[in-house]
C-alpha cells in the first residue's frame, strides 16, 4: 500500500528559507488534494487540460498581466541595461558623494560618488540572474531528488527525508555566514551555489509529495498495467501533472533569493566588487539612512518591486491552477 | 467595607514606606565608594582574548587594562611622552643592563603591595610559552627568552635569566642586545605588575581582574558589559574624576552611535565613517577628533615575483600618486584622517622623528605622472590590482572602494583596481600568513609605544613579526641595528629616519593616512579627551 | 501513537548527527582560526602550535568532531577563545533569544491570525487587497532594511523606544525587535490563514452551522478557525527553530546579546566550538519542535492516526 499522501510530515515544511515555501507548500497541497488530476490529452476535440484552463484564467487576471509585464521589463533591461542607462556604473567621482538627485542623475549619488540610477539599472542584471539561476538550480536539483524519492519510495525515500531534515536544521543565514566568508572568487557562482545547497530541500519535499499523489492516479496505474517502463511513466505521465506545485513554490522562492542576496551583503559575505548588485548597494547605503536616504531608497525600491512581481506571478499561477478557489 | 479598610491601611503603609526611603538619604548603591550618580556609560567591544596584560593586543581589552593597571611608565595622554609612573628610576650604564627602582607605597586594590616581585613574576608569566600569552614577544629582548619561549619544541626554563629581584623595590633587567630606548617601551600594558591572586586563583582573577589602577572592576558579564568603579584607595596622582565607567558591548558601532543620539549612551569612541558627515551637526562641540599613533598603509606581497621585479617600485610609486588622499580623507572620513606624508605618525612630533613631507611627490595626487610611471614600470601585474582587506570591521570597505575608484580614474581604466573583501579578520590574517596575497593589502599599524622604532622595525625589518609582505632590504636592516645600539637618542632617531628613507626610495609600502581618534559624548560629560592610542582618558572625564 | 513517537525519535538520531557533522565541517572549512588571535601580526610559531593543541585543532577533523560530540553528551560544549565555557555563553544567550522568540511568536499568532481571518472572510474586498499588498511588501523588503528603518524612526527621530536593547533584555525592550523578527513570518501566517479560511468557508459543516442559526462569531471561532488553523500551527511550530537561529540580523541591529550575537561572534572569530555548540542546541530545538507539531497535528485533526 503506497504511503499516505496526506502525511503530516509533508505538511511541516521547514522554514530554512524563512517561510515562503511553507506558505506555498500548504497552498501547493491544496492543489494535490483535489482528486483527479488533469485529464489526459484526448485524441481529438478541444483538450481541456489543467494547463489550458489555467492559461485561460491567467490571461484574464490583471495581477498576472501586470507582474508578467514587469518581469519582462526587468529581463529586457538585464540583458541590455544600456537601453535605459547611458552611464557607467563603475565610474565614480568622489567629489559628488551622497549628493541628491540632479539633472541627468535622477537618483543622486552614493557614498563613493557613483550614479545610483546607473547602478540600480545595472544591478538588475546581477540580482535577477542570481535569483533565476538559484531558482533553476534548486528546482531542478530538488525536483529530481524529491521526484525520484517519491516515485521509488522505500529506502530511497527514507534517506532523502533524513537528508532534507538535516539541511532544514541548518539556519540559512548562519550557513551563509560560515560558507561564504571564506570564498575568494568574486563571481556570482559561490552565492548561487550556496543558495542551491541550502534551498533544494524545500523543493524536493514539494516534488516528492506531488509525485506521490500523481503516482496514485488511475491513469498511472493503467499505464503501468499496459507495461510502461519507469522512465516513460515518469516523463510522460507523472511529471507534467506533478510539476504545478513546484512552479508555484519556485516563483515565490525566486523573490526570496533576491532578497537573501541583500541580507548576505549586509552581513559582509555577499557578492564582491566589481559586481554591481542591489544587495551590495542596499547594504552599503543602510548606514547612511539619516543623511542620504536616496542611496537606500532606489535600490531597495527596485528590489521590492522585483520580488513583488515574482511573488504576485506565483500567486496568480497558483490561483489559476487551484480549482478549489473558484 | 472591610475591603476598603484593608485597602486604606495598605495605602497608608505604602506611603510611609515611600516617605522613609525618600528621607533615608540619597546615598549611592554602587560599591567602592565615590559619587554613585557620576558613572558614565561607554561603548566597548568584546575582547578577543582573556584580559591578561600580556594576552591583550587589541584596543578593547586595552581600554580595560588602561583603567585597571599602572606600570613602570605611563604615556602622557596629551603628549604621548613616557613618564615615570611606578618607576622611581631606571638606571643604565651600557643600554643593555638596567636597574629598576620602583616607588614604594603602591598597592593593588585587594590590599597587596606592589613590589619588584610583582613585576618580575608577571613578566615571567607573560614570557613563558606554556601560558600562551599572545604578547610574549614583548619580552623577547630580555635574556633567557629563547629558553622560556623557544620557536619550537618545549621550553627548558620557566623564568627569564635576565630578570632578577634584588630587593623589595628593586630588580635588574639584562637584555640580549643594546636597546637605548627600552625604558620608554615600559608603558605598554604587557609590562604591568600582577597581584599574587593572579597566580593563586587564576580562574577567579579572570572573572574579575584585580590591578593597581584608579578603577576596580565591580562586575563583569563577559561579552556583554563591564562595570568599573573608582577606587578610593588609589595613591597615584591621576585619580578618577568620575564615579565609574560602565562599558557596554556593541556588535555594530552604528548602533552605539544611534544609542548616543537617543541619550542611551554617554561616550562612543571610533565613530563609524558613515556617521561622520552628520556628527558635527548632531553633537557640535561634543565631538572630538585628535591625532593618534595609527597609520594606514598598503603593503605589497614581495614573495610574489610580479611585485618584486625591476620596475616594480615605479609601479608602486605610480599607484601611490594615483590615490587622491585629500579627497578621500575629506569626503569619506570627514577629516578624521590626515593624508600621510611619511611612514610614522605626527603624534611622535619632530623631536620624536616625524618628518612631514618625507614622501614628497610620491604621495601627492598626480594622475598624469601616475599613469606614466605605471607604464614605465611595466604596467600593473596581471592587468588588475586587487586590494585585499577584511570586511567585518573598521569601515574598510568605504576607503578601499574609494582608493580603487581614484586609481581607476587616474589610470583611465574602470577595471584597473578592484577591492577584494575577506569575510573575517581571522581569515584575512590567515591568508596573509600563508602568503596568499596577489596584490596590495591593507596594513594598518597602531603604535605599541610612541617611538619611531615601533613604526619601522616591526613592519620593515627582514622577517619581523609584522612584516606581512616579507619586504627585505639589507641597508634598512643595518641602519635599524645601528640605531638601536646608539645610546644618544637624537642620533638614534636620525639613523631611524635614514632607514625610513630607504623605505621611501623603494616604496616598500604606500602610506595612505594618519588615523585620528574620534569620539562623541553626551551632554552629561565634560573634559573628554583621547590619548595618542585613540583610547578615551576615562579617569579625567567629569560627569555632571 | 507510542510507536510513532519512538519511530520519530529514532529518525531524529541520524538527522542530529548529520546536521551537527555538516555544520562542523562547514566551520572547519573556514580555515585556521589561530591566525586572527594575535592582532595585526603573526603569532609566533610556538604559541600558535600550543594554542592549536589547547583547542584540539591539531587533530584530524573527524577526530575533532568525535571528541567534541563525545564531550557534548557529558555536558561540555567546549571553550571559546576568550576562555569562557560555551555553556556559560549559552546560559546568558538563550534566555534572551527565547524571550525575543516568544515576543515574535505572539505577534505572529495574534496579528497574523486575526488579519488572516479578516481577509479570508472578505476575500476580494478592498481590505483583502490592502492587507495582501502589505504582506507582499513586508516579504519583499529585506529584514535588515525594515529593522534599520524602524530603529531610526522609532528610536532616534520620534524617541518612542531606545535604539538598542540593554543587556537585561526585558520583554518591553524586545517589542520592536520582536516585531521586526516576526515580520516576514507574520506575513506568511496571514496568507496561510487567509487561504485556509477561504477554502474551508465553503465547507459543509460551516454551512450547517450557519443554517443551524449559530451566531457568526461562534461559527468562525468554534468551527472554522479550529479546522483552518492546522497548516498555520504546523508552520508556527517549525518557525520557532528558524526564528531562534535566524535572528542574527535582528540581534545585530538592536544590539541584543542573544544566540544570533554569539553565533556571529563565533563565526567572525572562527571559533568552531562556539558555533557548533550553539547549532547543536538549535538543531535539537528544531527537531523537538517538529515532533511536537506532528503530535499536535494528530490532536487537531482526528483524521490523522499514527500507526
Amino acid at each position: 500500500m503506497p504511503e499516505q499522501p496526506f502525511e503530516p510530515e509533508r505538511a511541516i515544511a521547514g522554514t530554512g528559507m524563512g517561510g515562503p515555501m511553507d506558505l506555498a507548500t500548504s497552498e501547493a497541497e491544496t492543489l494535490e488534494k483535489t482528486p483527479g488530476g488533469p485529464e489526459g490529452t484526448g485524441p481529438s476535440g478541444k483538450p481541456h487540460s489543467l494547463w489550458s484552463d489555467a492559461w485561460r484564467d491567467l490571461r484574464r487576471n490583471p495581477v498576472f498581466i501586470i507582474s508578467a509585464l514587469v518581469i519582462l521589463f526587468l529581463v529586457v533591461i538585464s540583458l541590455w541595461p544600456s537601453l535605459i542607462a547611458s552611464g557607467n556604473p563603475l565610474k565614480c567621482d568622489l567629489a559628488k558623494a551622497q549628493e541628491g538627485s540632479q539633472p541627468g542623475h535622477p537618483f543622486g549619488y552614493d557614498g563613493q560618488g557613483c550614479d545610483v540610477y546607473t547602478r540600480t539599472v545595472y544591478g538588475t542584471r546581477t540580482s535577477v540572474t542570481v535569483g533565476v539561476l538559484a531558482t533553476l538550480g534548486v528546482a531542478i536539483f530538488g525536483s529530481v531528488l524529491g521526484g525520484l524519492a517519491g516515485f521509488f519510495g522505500g529506502v530511497w525515500d527514507s534517506i532523502l527525508s533524513r537528508l532534507t531534515d538535516i539541511f532544514f536544521a541548518i539556519p540559512v543565514v548562519l550557513g551563509g555566514l560560515v560558507l561564504l566568508s571564506v570564498v575568494t572568487s568574486n563571481t556570482v557562482w559561490p552565492v548561487i551555489g550556496f543558495m542551491v545547497l541550502l534551498g533544494w530541500p524545500q523543493i524536493s519535499r514539494i516534488a516528492r509529495g506531488s509525485v506521490i499523489t500523481a503516482k496514485q492516479n488511475d491513469y498511472v496505474q493503467a499505464a503501468r498495467a499496459l507495461g510502461a517502463s519507469n522512465s516513460r511513466l515518469l516523463l510522460r505521465h507523472i511529471t507534467p501533472n506533478a510539476v504545478a506545485p513546484v512552479i508555484v513554490v519556485a516563483t515565490i522562492a525566486l523573490g526570496t533569493y533576491i532578497s537573501l542576496e541583500a541580507t548576505l551583503s549586509y552581513l559582509g559575505v555577499g557578492l564582491k566588487p566589481p559586481t554591481v548588485s542591489w544587495g551590495i548597494d542596499i547594504s552599503a547605503a543602510s548606514q547612511y539612512i539619516r543623511n542620504a536616504p536616496h542611496m537606500l531608497l532606489w535600490p531597495a525600491g527596485a528590489l521590492a518591486i522585483t520580488v513583488l512581481a515574482f511573488i504576485m506571478l506565483g500567486d496568480a499561477v497558483r490561483d489559476a491552477l487551484d480549482p478549489k478557489l473558484r | 467595607m472591610r475591603g476598603a479598610t484593608h485597602a486604606k491601611w495598605a495605602a497608608c503603609a505604602a506611603a510611609v514606606a515611600l516617605a522613609a526611603t525618600a528621607c533615608g538619604g540619597g546615598g549611592s548603591s554602587d560599591s567602592g565608594g565615590g559619587d554613585g550618580s557620576s558613572v558614565l556609560s561607554a561603548s566597548w567591544g568584546d575582547p578577543q582574548n582573556p584580559l591578561e596584560p600580556a594576552n591583550t593586543n587589541e584596543v578593547q581589552g586595552g581600554k580595560v587594562l588602561d583603567m585597571v593597571f599602572r606600570g613602570l611608565k605611563r604615556y602622557d595622554p596629551k603628549t604621548g611622552k613616557a613618564e615615570d609612573m611606578l618607576a622611581d628610576k631606571i638606571d643604565t650604564t651600557d643600554s643593555q643592563n638596567f636597574t629598576v627602582t620602583i616607588k614604594s607605597g603602591w598597592k593593588f586594590s585587594n590590599g597587596e603591595a606592589v613590589t619588584a616581585k610583582s613585576f618580575v613574576d608577571a613578566w615571567n608569566y607573560g614570557a613563558s610559552l606554556k601560558n600562551n600569552q599572545k604578547n610574549a614577544y614583548f619580552f623577547g629582548y630580555i635574556e633567557g627568552y629563547d629558553k622560556v619561549h623557544p620557536d619550537s619544541g618545549s621550553q627548558s626554563a620557566t623564568t627569564l635569566t635576565g630578570l632578577k629581584v634584588t630587593g623589595t623595590d628593586t630588580f635588574t633587567i639584562k637584555l640580549t642586545q643594546k636597546f637605548s630606548t627600552f625604558p620608554d617601551t615600559l608603558g605598554y600594558a604587557a609590562y604591568s605588575p600582577l597581584p599574587s591572586t593572579f597566580f593563586s586563583d587564576h580562574a577567579a582573577w579572570l572573572k574579575k581582574p584585580v590591578g593597581n589602577g584608579p578603577y576596580t572592576i565591580s562586575s563583569y558579564t563577559k561579552g556583554s558589559q563591564m562595570k568599573l568603579v573608582k577606587w578610593d584607595g588609589y595613591t597615584g596622582e591621576d585619580k578618577a574624576e568620575n564615579g565609574g565607567v560602565t562599558l557596554k558591548v556593541y556588535t555594530d558601532n552604528n548602533t552605539a552611535y544611534t544609542d548616543l543620539m537617543a541619550g542611551n549612551l554617554d561616550l562612543v569612541d571610533d565613530i563609524p565613517a558613515s556617521q561622520l558627515k552628520n556628527v558635527k551637526s548632531d553633537l557640535g562641540s561634543r565631538y572630538i577628533n585628535t591625532p593618534a599613533g595609527i597609520i594606514q598603509t598598503l603593503a605589497f606581497p614581495y614573495y610574489d615575483k610580479n611585485w618584486n621585479k625591476s620596475g616594480s617600485e615605479k609601479v608602486r610609486t605610480g599607484l601611490s600618486m594615483a590615490i587622491n588622499r585629500d579627497q578621500i580623507t575629506n569626503t569619506i572620513f570627514q577629516k578624521t584622517r590626515t593624508p600621510a606624508t611619511d611612514w610614522t605618525s605626527p603624534v611622535l612630533g619632530t623631536e620624536g622623528g616625524f618628518q612631514d613631507g618625507l614622501c614628497g611627490d610620491a604621495c601627492k595626487y598626480n594622475p598624469t605622472e601616475a599613469k606614466k610611471l605605471v607604464q614605465e614600470g611595466g604596467g600593473i601585474p596581471g592587468g588588475q590590482v586587487k586590494i585585499t582587506y577584511n570586511a567585518d570591521t573598521g569601515s574598510h570597505k568605504e576607503w578601499v572602494d574609494a582608493v580603487c575608484n581614484s586609481i581607476n580614474n587616474a589610470l583611465g581604466n574602470d577595471k584597473a583596481c578592484v577591492g577584494n573583501p575577506v569575510g573575517t579578520f581571522a581569515d584575512f590574517r590567515n591568508q596573509i600568513g600563508q602568503h596568499k596575497m596577489t596584490g596590495p593589502f591593507r596594513a594598518g599599524w597602531q603604535m605599541d609605544y610612541p617611538l619611531i622604532q615601533n613604526f619601522l622595525q616591526p613592519l620593515y625589518y627582514t622577517n619581523a613579526s609584522s612584516n606581512d609582505g616579507q619586504w627585505s632590504n639589507k641597508d634598512f636592516d643595518k641602519l635599524v641595528d645601528r640605531a638601536n645600539a646608539e645610546t644618544d637618542t637624537s642620533k638614534a632617531i636620525k639613523l631611524f629616519q635614514q632607514a625610513e628613507g630607504v623605505v621611501r626610495d623603494n616604496m616598500a609600502a604606500i602610506p595612505l593616512w594618519y588615523q585620528n581618534g574620534s569620539a562623541g559624548y553626551s551632554d552629561r560629560l565634560s573634559n573628554v579627551a583621547l590619548n595618542p592610542f585613540s583610547v578615551p582618558v576615562y579617569n579625567e572625564i567629569k560627569v555632571s | 501513537m507510542g510507536r510513532y513517537v519512538i519511530r520519530r525519535l529514532l529518525q531524529m538520531i541520524p538527522v542530529f548527527i548529520g546536521a551537527t557533522l555538516l555544520i562542523f565541517l562547514m566551520v572547519n572549512v573556514m580555515g585556521d582560526p589561530i591566525a586572527g588571535l594575535c592582532g595585526e601580526r603573526q603569532c609566533d610559531p610556538a604559541t600558535a602550535a600550543q594554542l592549536k593543541r589547547e583547542f584540539g585543532l591539531d587533530k584530524p577533523v573527524w577526530q575533532q568532531y568525535l571528541t567534541y560530540m563525545g564531550n557534548v553528551f557529558t555536558g561540555d560544549f567546549g571553550t571559546a577563545f576568550t576562555g569562557q565555557k560555551v555553556t556559560e555563553l549559552m546560559s546568558t544567550a538563550f534566555p534572551v533569544t527565547i524571550r525575543l522568540t516568544v515576543v515574535a511568536i505572539v505577534f505572529e499568532v495574534v496579528i497574523g491570525i486575526t488579519l488572516g481571518v479578516l481577509t479570508g472572510l472578505k476575500r476580494g474586498r478592498p481590505i483583502d487587497t490592502t492587507v495582501l499588498l502589505l504582506t507582499l511588501v513586508v516579504i519583499s523588503v529585506p529584514t535588515f532594511v525594515t529593522g534599520l528603518l524602524l530603529q531610526l524612526l522609532l528610536g532616534v527621530e520620534w524617541g518612542w523606544i531606545k535604539p538598542s536593547v540593554s543587556p537585561e533584555a526585558t520583554f518591553s525592550e524586545l517589542i520592536v525587535p520582536g516585531l521586526v523578527l516576526a515580520s516576514v513570518s507574520l506575513a506568511y501566517v496571514t496568507r496561510l490563514t487567509r487561504t485556509s479560511i477561504a477554502e474551508n468557508r465553503r465547507s459543509d459543516y460551516v454551512r450547517t452551522a450557519v443554517a443551524k442559526g449559530l451566531p457568526r462569531h461562534r461559527v468562525i471561532i468554534r468551527h472554522l478557525l479550529r479546522n483552518s488553523l492546522i497548516p498555520v500551527v504546523t508552520f508556527i511550530g517549525t518557525d520557532i527553530g528558524a526564528l531562534m537561529g535566524g535572528a542574527i540580523v535582528t540581534e545585530r541591529i538592536f544590539n541584543i546579546h542573544g544566540v544570533g550575537y554569539q553565533l556571529y561572534q563565533g563565526i567572525v572569530r572562527q571559533n568552531t566550538q562556539t558555533v557548533v555548540g550553539f547549532v547543536t542546541v538549535l538543531v535539537l530545538v528544531f527537531l523537538i519542535a517538529n515532533l511536537l507539531v506532528d503530535l499536535l497535528y494528530a490532536v487537531l485533526d482526528p483524521r490523522i492516526r499514527y500507526a
